[in-house]
């Protein structure tokens, strides 16, 4: 198959490997019809995340049409799916709880040495994103296999197209997470910094579930027109000064609760060698840890914090007398993506959510390494590219 | 290896966990490892599973063959550094279903050695608490360093994995593998 393939900083190509074939009886192989270039994706690219390996597929926003199917899987082939990107087992304590991001069983029980060592128990395992989370192949190629497939995976209904329910993979979910960490209250006023995916899927949550403001935060203008066509207020922070901005918007009180959606953005890293590295690259370390310093001091006393935003690893200068003082909440953790999906996926169905107006390119998938390029030099205009295994390149030129 | 679980003037931490170096336990080997881990099943189903050693190589990476004999005796073949095999012949000396297995081995063992596997209900209903304990003697001379290699350091790492791997299995009937292809997979189990 042709599959998306990792091999070094922006060095990412199309190859020829192996199909995927059925290995565990709970598995199921997706022949991919649509996949997402994810934000942080880009760290992948940059070359930030250690534990990369020369010809790792990548790839963790899917979905596609079931093709294979171990003996124990429920799906049947033919069927739509779209694939979570946390990898659950779906029985274990974890699982029963719906903490799917936190599964004991998604990682292979080598790889769970290093997430032991470095966050004190391991995660769930994740697609196409390095072998600290599992070393599994992504999905940006045409065929992936999906492992416990019984419980990951959910079934699109006829007639609804993919770009309707790709994000239900990673960002929508992320973003209702999000929201629904800030213990949103009526009459709230909320904040959120970071207009990505995410942001925004967090702005879009934040209204659904009874916000009254919210106040989005970010630089690139095209990401603050897409978040005020929600009702969201803006702040640009390169024209205004945040922090004074958040007060006088709320009458000196500050937002009832912040959502921090810039982080890292990188799906399970780790670690301070991760840590250093970007800090000493360039000055995303601190720019990027300033966000949810800043989301605690102008938070107003006693509200609440939610992190959708990945962090692998330790954060200087950690407000932490403030947040403290001031009895705020923190919230915040990967994605317990097969949690929401059913919920979600009804939302869209009943269009109280459209998820469309974020993707600003379609490629076939033989073009991802521009994708990629795009993505990476143009944040403005590119807000979401979508891949298409199945679109001939002349359509696409 | 009553020892090991005697508390007098301890804390309630396993001595397992001990700052000690120097501790030594079991009645074969002078070096200790052990690990809990929590498996979301019925003590009962776990104790049969295991106790049937012919199961054990499908999540022990290490164990080439286990081989049952009579009176509770197992012959064990396992993988060691540099493509070769350590065999022992085991004896079981505790044996309560749903509880404990116990053994040492015999006379002439490759790497004496004898441990424990105790599985208790887990609290607040999580199923149950499998605790692995293995003491061991590393050999000397020149094949010593190389079991050593792998008994030394290698016991405590195999430990952790095979439980983890026991839990995968027990819990979601499969143990996890990030492969996508046959061959793949057994290049990782090789």
């Amino acid at each position: 198959m042709r599959a998306l393939t990792w091999h070094g900083k922006h060095d990412v190509r199309v190859d020829t490997v192996d199909d995927p074939e059925i290995l565990n009886p709970r598995d199921a192989i997706i022949k991919i019809t649509s996949t997402a270039i994810c934000g942080s994706d880009l760290h992948l690219y940059d070359g930030f995340i250690p534990t990369m390996q020369a010809g790792d597929i990548l790839g963790h926003e899917f979905m596609g049409e079931v093709v294979e199917t171990g003996p124990k899987s429920t799906l049947q082939k033919g069927q739509r799916v779209v694939v979570p990107f946390t990898i659950a087992c779906g029985s274990c304590f974890h699982c029963s709880k719906h903490q799917y991001s936190a599964c004991d069983n998604g990682l292979p029980a080598d790889n769970q040495d290093i997430g032991q060592a470095a966050y004190g128990q391991p995660m769930a395992g994740l697609f196409g994103y390095s072998h600290l989370t599992g070393g599994y192949a992504g999905g940006q190629a045409e065929y992936v296999r999906v492992p416990f497939s019984d419980v990951g995976p959910i079934v699109i209904p006829d007639g609804i197209e993919d770009d309707k329910v790709l994000f239900l993979s990673d960002i929508l979910p992320t973003g209702w997470q999000a929201a629904e960490n800030a213990g949103i209250e009526p009459g709230d006023t909320v904040a959120v910094w970071g207009c990505g995916p995410v942001g925004l899927f967090a702005v879009q949550s934040a209204f659904l579930m009874g916000a009254e403001r919210v106040i989005a935060i970010d630089h690139f203008p095209r990401r603050l027109e897409l978040a005020r066509n929600f009702g969201a207020e803006t702040i640009n922070f390169e024209e205004s000064k945040t922090y004074e901005a958040l007060m006088e918007m709320t009458g000196g009180i500050g937002p009832d609760a912040c959502i921090d959606s810039v982080g890292l953005e990188a799906h399970g890293l780790f670690a301070d060698n991760v840590w250093d590295q970007i800090k000493v690259s360039t000055f995303m370390g601190t720019d990027r840890t300033h966000s949810i310093r800043q989301a605690i001091l102008a938070c107003r006393k006693g509200g609440r914090i939610s992190m959708p935003a990945v962090y692998g690893g330790f954060v200087d200068k950690f407000p932490l007398g403030a947040f403290m003082e001031k009895g705020l909440t923190l919230k915040t953790g990967q994605t317990s993506v097969q949690h929401y999906m059913p919920a979600l996926l009804n939302a869209i169905l009943e269009e109280k959510i459209d998820t469309t107006f974020l993707i600003s390119h379609r490629l076939p998938l033989e073009r991802a390494p521009d994708g990629y390029q795009m993505f990476h030099d143009k944040q403005n205009e590119v807000t979401k590219i979508v891949l298409k295994p199945g679109m001939d390149l002349a359509e696409a030129a | 290896m009553g020892d090991v679980l005697d508390r007098t003037g301890r804390d309630d931490a396993p001595l397992t966990t001990s700052k000690d170096g120097d501790f030594a336990g079991g009645d074969r080997g002078n070096s200790l490892t052990g690990k809990t881990v929590t498996i979301n099943r019925p003590r009962g189903e776990l104790y049969e599973f295991w106790r049937d050693f012919s199961n054990l190589p499908s999540f022990m990476d290490n164990i080439v063959s286990v081989e049952q004999l009579d009176g509770g005796r197992s012959h064990w073949v396992v993988k060691a550094p540099g493509d070769r095999t350590v065999e022992w012949t085991s004896t079981i000396t505790e044996d309560r279903a749903g509880e404990v297995i116990a053994w040492t081995s015999e006379d002439g063992a490759d790497v004496p050695n004898s441990g424990r596997i105790e599985f208790r209900d887990a609290p607040g209903g999580r199923g149950t608490w499998v605790s692995a304990t293995i003491s061991y003697d590393p050999p000397g001379g020149v094949i010593g360093k190389i079991i050593a290699k792998m008994f030394q350091r290698e016991p405590a790492i195999q430990a952790r994995r095979d439980l983890r791997r026991f839990k995968q299995l027990m819990e979601t009937g499969e143990v996890a593998t990030a492969a996508w292809t046959r061959k793949q997979l057994d290049e990782e189990k090789a």
